[in-house]
């Protein structure tokens, strides 16, 4: 009788799993590092199962809110916090901010605030764009509030909805998604390029030539920044003919901050390929680099949501400063002034990654 | 004058040592078979000579310059051929040839002669994705031969190859050969290679050189050809293992 060790699927299981185990960095890219991001995230969202929501009272005459509030919610910093227990539906925590009326704007295109709420002669008024799902629910929650026997005051209410351009879902959506497209295609363009021709050993016959090794590089930047300028166009005049979604501030600055992101990401694209010559690692170091920023810095949802101290960390995430500041020209009307600073960062970093990157980069 | 001259080098991997001392030197126009088997330290040699690794210790000098200082200068006069290169599959031949061409600021004119030397004119346009083993090979040399090299470096180029495409690729190293303008510095297994090729042969084995010398001062009566040399040499054969691919 033969023995099973003899069988086809037995060796070739076998062998699959020396081969895996052999290798121990695609091992902990493969198996250890989802592993590690699954149980990261796990306790980042399940520690905690409150629901926060922001909303803005702007300062018209807010008497059935304040009374309300003056029950229930208790002073915490410059803010009044309404906290309800619900061992069913969970816990839920309604921030309460006062703002004029165009600074509770702002905060809403920045995805700081989900609702504004106004008081006007006994009537509440919800400001929100009905599109916006969290906005949905902060107004859901917070109405069934007032509206409830318990609060014991009953009050006419209306919904209006905010389809002002730059306070839309859609208009918070299109530059964050600009923003991750660069990332996501110079990370993988770049990195992945590199990595897969060391591995084929077209990098060592390259540098075998007179070739000069920062046109190398360059010429994969160009090609990457020109790409992603033509993808940005395509998304932007998508977005300005389907949802009418247009650039409020200045378009040059726009350029440059687009620039300065594209700058970032090659550095750290440059980095991330620096040494390995195994594809299956350096996926593994590009997830690394692109999920975390993917889930942090805002793209889908403000980034507000996250504990109050992972915030200031969250800002500092390139994708962060370069999506902040592509929605401030986009929403806000930005200009030179406010991308300055984030142009800057950017480039910096992104300088200091490709010098790095350079200095070990093993080219064969 | 000498093109080459390799003095006393060492090289390890780990605890592999790979070459250990190896020297010989190598006049201008001359072609010079490294033989040896698989694992041999033939390719850690060569890619020592072609500056792409450095020797633990001992010296290198081409043309009298070494590659710490004259790096930019000697990559202008070398071609080389690798082992293992996989040019990108995505290029047809021209345009790979195209993109080295412009490492030396050659055109279009240059491109087409090795294009002809390599015998590619009818698969200029085709991916190389789309070549075979043989006409990857050919392109690997037009790719070695565009700079006019006046030392060239060619690592295994037949290996794999069926006999017909080795044949071939004989022929063109055949005519450099009788244009007496190229050093070639060939490593291979194939004892039939060195033979019809080169000048001199370097038979090495296990990082040391076992011998040296024109092909009829290495054969005697009791070694009528390099693989009875080599057995003599070190009781086991040239090609354990010997596979022609064929694609």
């Amino acid at each position: 009788m033969k023995s099973f060790k003899n069988k086809q699927l037995y060796q070739l299981t076998l062998t699959q799993i020396l081969e895996t185990v052999r290798e121990p960095e695609v091992l902990f890219w493969g198996i250890v590092f989802p592993v590690l991001i699954s149980i990261g995230l796990g306790f980042a969202f399940t520690q905690n199962s409150i629901s926060k929501f922001n909303v803005v009272m702007t300062q018209e005459n807010p008497i059935v809110l304040d009374s309300l509030l003056s029950v229930f919610a208790s002073p915490e910093n410059e803010n009044l916090v309404w906290k309800i227990s619900d061992k069913t539906l969970g816990d839920t925590e309604l921030r309460f901010s006062y703002s004029d009326w165009k600074s509770g704007i702002v905060a809403l295109k920045r995805g700081e605030a989900d609702l504004i709420v106004g008081d006007s002669a006994g009537v509440i008024r919800y400001h929100f764009d009905p599109h916006n799902s969290q906005s949905q629910l902060a107004y859901l929650k917070l109405s069934g509030l007032i509206q409830s026997p318990a609060s014991s005051t009953q009050s006419d209410t209306a919904i209006v909805p905010l389809t002002l351009k730059g306070v839309r879902y859609i208009d918070f959506l299109i530059p964050g998604l600009i923003a991750m497209g660069i990332m996501s295609s110079i990370l993988w363009g770049i990195s992945y390029t590199l990595i897969e021709r060391r591995s084929q050993k077209l990098l060592r016959r390259m540098v075998a030539t007179p070739m000069k090794k920062s046109y190398f590089i360059f010429a994969m930047m160009m090609v990457r920044i020109a790409m992603n300028f033509i993808e940005a166009i395509i998304i932007f005049l998508a977005a300005l003919l389907l949802f009418g979604v247009e650039i409020q501030g200045n378009i040059a600055a726009l350029i440059v901050l687009f620039l300065a992101g594209n700058i970032a990401f090659t550095g750290i694209a440059v980095l991330v390929s620096s040494r390995t010559a195994k594809t299956e690692v350096g996926t593994g170091w590009i997830n690394a680099v692109q999920m975390p920023m993917m889930i942090l810095s805002g793209i889908f949802f403000s980034y507000h949501n996250f504990p109050a101290w992972s915030i200031p960390v969250i800002k500092l995430l390139p994708l962060t400063a370069l999506t902040d500041g592509m929605r401030s020209i986009f929403n806000e009307g930005a200009g030179w002034l406010e991308i300055l600073a984030p142009s800057t960062a950017l480039s910096v970093f992104g300088i200091l990654c490709f010098w790095l990157g350079i200095k070990c980069f093993k080219w064969y | 004058m000498l093109q080459i001259e390799v003095k006393n080098i060492f090289k390890s991997f780990k605890d592999v040592r790979a070459v250990q001392g190896i020297s010989f030197a190598i006049p201008s126009g001359q072609f010079v078979a490294l033989l040896g088997p698989n694992g041999a330290g033939k390719t850690t040699t060569v890619e020592m000579m072609e500056g792409l690794k450095t020797p633990d210790h001992g010296e290198i000098l081409i043309q009298g310059k070494t590659w710490q200082k004259h790096e930019k200068e000697l990559r202008k006069i070398i071609g080389l051929s690798l082992q293992e290169t996989r040019f990108s599959e995505k290029l047809t031949i021209r345009e790979t040839l195209r993109l080295f061409a412009s490492f030396f600021e050659l055109g279009d004119k240059r491109v087409s002669e090795v294009i002809a030397l390599t015998g590619l004119e009818n698969k200029e346009k085709s991916l190389v994705g789309a070549l075979s083993g043989g006409q990857r090979q050919r392109l690997a040399l037009a790719v070695s031969l565009l700079n006019r090299p006046q030392i060239l470096f060619l690592d295994e180029p037949t290996t794999g190859l069926d006999p017909h495409s080795r044949l071939d690729l004989w022929n063109i190293l055949n005519e450099l050969k009788q244009q007496g303008e190229t050093t070639l510095i060939l490593t291979t297994h194939y004892m039939e290679e060195a033979e019809s090729l080169c000048d001199h042969i370097i038979i090495i084995d296990e990082g040391k050189i076992l011998k040296e010398g024109k092909l009829e001062d290495l054969l005697d009566e009791n070694s009528r050809n390099l693989d009875e040399l080599f057995i003599h040499l070190t009781g086991k054969t040239l090609m354990e293992t010997d596979e022609i691919v064929q694609k």
